[in-house]
């Protein structure tokens, strides 16, 4: 199937989807947008995670890394810094998240399959500890706290007072500011993976030796893909903070990135908004399951079990597949 | 001199429960060519049994009986019992598959173990020190030692001495490391692949389990243990080699040296530093100090 075909199809639905989330805080309970709010920073860090799995056949085992380190300086601003502005906090975020991304890509991305993914979970765990050591800097396992923010400048403020505006502010204009960035990470994401570049990506993924003798420069893409996705998860772990009021080392720690791993396989790797719908459904998957037993990491395990075993596609790319074989094409 | 001796003997300590988990994990890497992420978790398992089966015994009796250290190697059998179920279900349908299908589904395991365990045993701590403290202490010139800590360095080098023997001189080794090298070539030379899987797999969880089974007198079994053990084991094969049993011996002994070592003098960047040595091990050697490409 041609990708023309593919984005006017999406359009159909991403235009109803969209307008289903900007009027959902006026429709649903404040509990149940703040929940999505999570989903949708997620959903941001699974489209940055997926740019290097789905799209350069890489599979990382250590993104809670650039998450943890975009929530960290989130974290750092406040204490030493004594910002509060979201402004200083998204851009604080990504540029600490893209630096540490940039060192860290530039040693793992020599190396595929297995190797990357252990290096990269070496490195991660190197910033977990150094998180839950440093307990005079981060807070150790006590984690750091975040205030809520002001957005914009300071033209959208919380009103001063108890708790129920905190969940007001965080159900309705933070949401908002979510919505608003992840809407923009999707077209970027989307104008990446189009581009040449993310053809060239895609290329280095099926064939590299091939990519390489068209004269594509595997390791520089890589490195570049690397950096991006890093960027991407970073935001997440900025936007995630405020939402989450406190930063922990349990965000760097190689669990959270077996995670990332579970949501975009979850949605469909092979997929573009496979990973969105992944993050969003796990979250609520998740948040279902801690509230419904202790036991819910057992829950989780067998839902990943079983869906690597009968539904490798994931929901998107089997709901895809489904919807092929009802139109009567026969599915790739 | 004396600390100088007891650094070392607690650096072989270490050195010996990690070899017990990372040969496992590289057995099994080497033969079957997948990371099992759930290694950890039968450490733990075997952990927990041990301490069970001892606890239930102990509960009968007065004082510790030596019999009771026969119970040790219940854990190990435990976790065995277990690796011999879990590769024909789960692992085998998936050795044809994509190598992050095959880690998601031992991380899925991961997290399905680390709460089976907590079904069976609940969410405190088991210990069965009595097996710890009943062996007493030796005095090594002015300080003092535990005795059972000895026995954990005596079953560490058993294990590893017994393990080179039986892959490097018995039948079975042979066709294990026909397997791991070539199991197409092993496969056509009449070697029922499928047999040499699952026992390399019950083998790699046997010895997890052991180094759980022998570890737990003297730090008790709790939850999140085997993933903390896990990412150490890591640490050793990726500085040893991925599929290596030198290797992992080697790889054990420099963790071990460094981790005692960092603990007394750097705390705060001792596991940064373990971390940071396996990444510059691969970045030099990508297949680790003794791994093959």
């Amino acid at each position: 199937m041609s990708v023309g075909a593919l984005s006017r199809r999406s359009l159909a639905w991403v235009v109803p989807v969209l307008l289903l989330l900007v009027i959902l805080p006026f429709v649903v309970e404040p509990y149940q947008t703040v929940l999505l709010s999570y989903g949708l920073v997620f959903a941001i860090a699974a489209l940055g995670f997926n740019l290097l799995l789905g799209y350069t056949g890489l599979l990382s085992f250590g993104h809670s890394a650039y998450f943890g380190v975009g929530a960290y300086a989130v974290a750092f601003i406040v204490k030493y810094l004594k910002i509060e502005s979201m402004v200083v906090f998204v851009f604080g975020g990504i540029a600490a998240a893209t630096a540490v991304a940039a060192v860290f890509g530039f040693l793992c991305v020599r190396y595929t399959r297995i190797f990357f993914g252990i290096l990269t979970l070496a490195l991660s765990q190197v910033l977990w500890s150094l998180a839950f050591k440093f307990f005079w800097v981060t807070g150790g396992t006590d984690g750091l706290r975040v205030p809520t923010p002001k957005l914009l400048g300071g033209a959208v403020r919380m009103a001063v007072g108890p708790s129920a505006d905190k969940q007001d502010f965080l159900s309705r204009r933070y949401y908002y500011y979510v919505l608003v960035l992840f809407i923009i990470c999707v077209a970027v994401m989307w104008l990446i993976v189009h581009s040449p570049f993310g053809k060239a990506l895609q290329a280095i993924r099926d064939n590299e030796t091939r990519a390489e003798f068209v004269g594509v420069q595997v390791w520089h893409y890589r490195w570049v893909a690397f950096l991006i996705s890093g960027a991407f998860t970073g935001l997440a772990g900025a936007l995630w903070v405020p939402l989450n009021g406190l930063t922990t080392p349990d965000i760097l720690h190689w669990q959270f990135s077996g995670e990332m791993v579970f949501f975009t396989v979850l949605g469909g790797f092979q997929t573009f908004f496979g990973p969105v719908v992944g993050a969003i459904v796990f979250n609520y998957l998740k948040t279902f399951a801690v509230g419904y037993t202790v036991y819910w990491q057992m829950l989780l395990g067998v839902v990943l079990v079983v869906l690597v075993l009968v539904l490798p596609a994931g929901i998107v790319g089997t709901v895809n597949r489904l919807a092929l074989r009802l139109r009567g094409t026969p599915a790739t | 001199m004396d600390i100088l001796l007891i650094h070392i003997l607690n650096s072989l300590l270490y050195a010996s429960v990690l070899f017990l988990i990372a040969g496992g994990l590289s057995l099994i890497y080497g033969v079957m060519r997948i990371v099992n992420l759930a290694h950890g978790n039968l450490y733990a398992f075997g952990a927990y049994t041990t301490a069970w089966a001892v606890g239930r015994a102990l509960g009968n009796a007065p004082a510790a009986s030596p019999a009771l250290y026969l119970l040790l190697p219940v854990g190990a059998l435990a976790a065995a019992a277990v690796g011999a179920v879990l590769e024909p279900t789960l692992l085998r349908p998936l050795y044809r598959r994509a190598e992050e299908y095959q880690l998601l589904i031992t991380f899925g395991l991961l997290l399905i173990l680390e709460d089976v365990l907590r079904l069976i045993w609940g969410p405190y701590p088991l210990s069965v020190s009595a097996l710890y403290e009943a062996l007493g202490s030796l005095s090594i010139g002015e300080s003092i030692y535990p005795t059972y800590n000895l026995v954990v360095i005596v079953v560490g080098g058993a294990a590893a001495l017994g393990l080179w023997a039986f892959i490097y001189r018995t039948q079975f080794g042979v066709v294990l490391r026909a397997t791991s090298q070539n199991m197409r070539m092993a496969s056509a030379l009449g070697v029922n692949v499928n047999r040499v899987y699952i026992e390399a797999f019950t083998l790699g969880c046997f010895m997890a389990g052991l180094g759980g089974a022998i570890v737990v007198p003297q730090q008790g079994a709790v939850l999140g243990m085997g993933v903390d053990a896990l990412i150490l084991a890591f640490v050793v094969v990726v500085i040893g080699g991925l599929g290596s049993l030198e290797g992992a011996l080697i790889g054990a002994l420099m963790v071990g040296v460094v981790r005692e070592f960092g603990i007394t003098f750097f705390p705060e960047v001792e596991l940064a530093v373990l971390y940071l040595m396996a990444a510059v091990v691969l970045l030099i050697r990508p297949a680790g100090l003794f791994g093959r490409t």
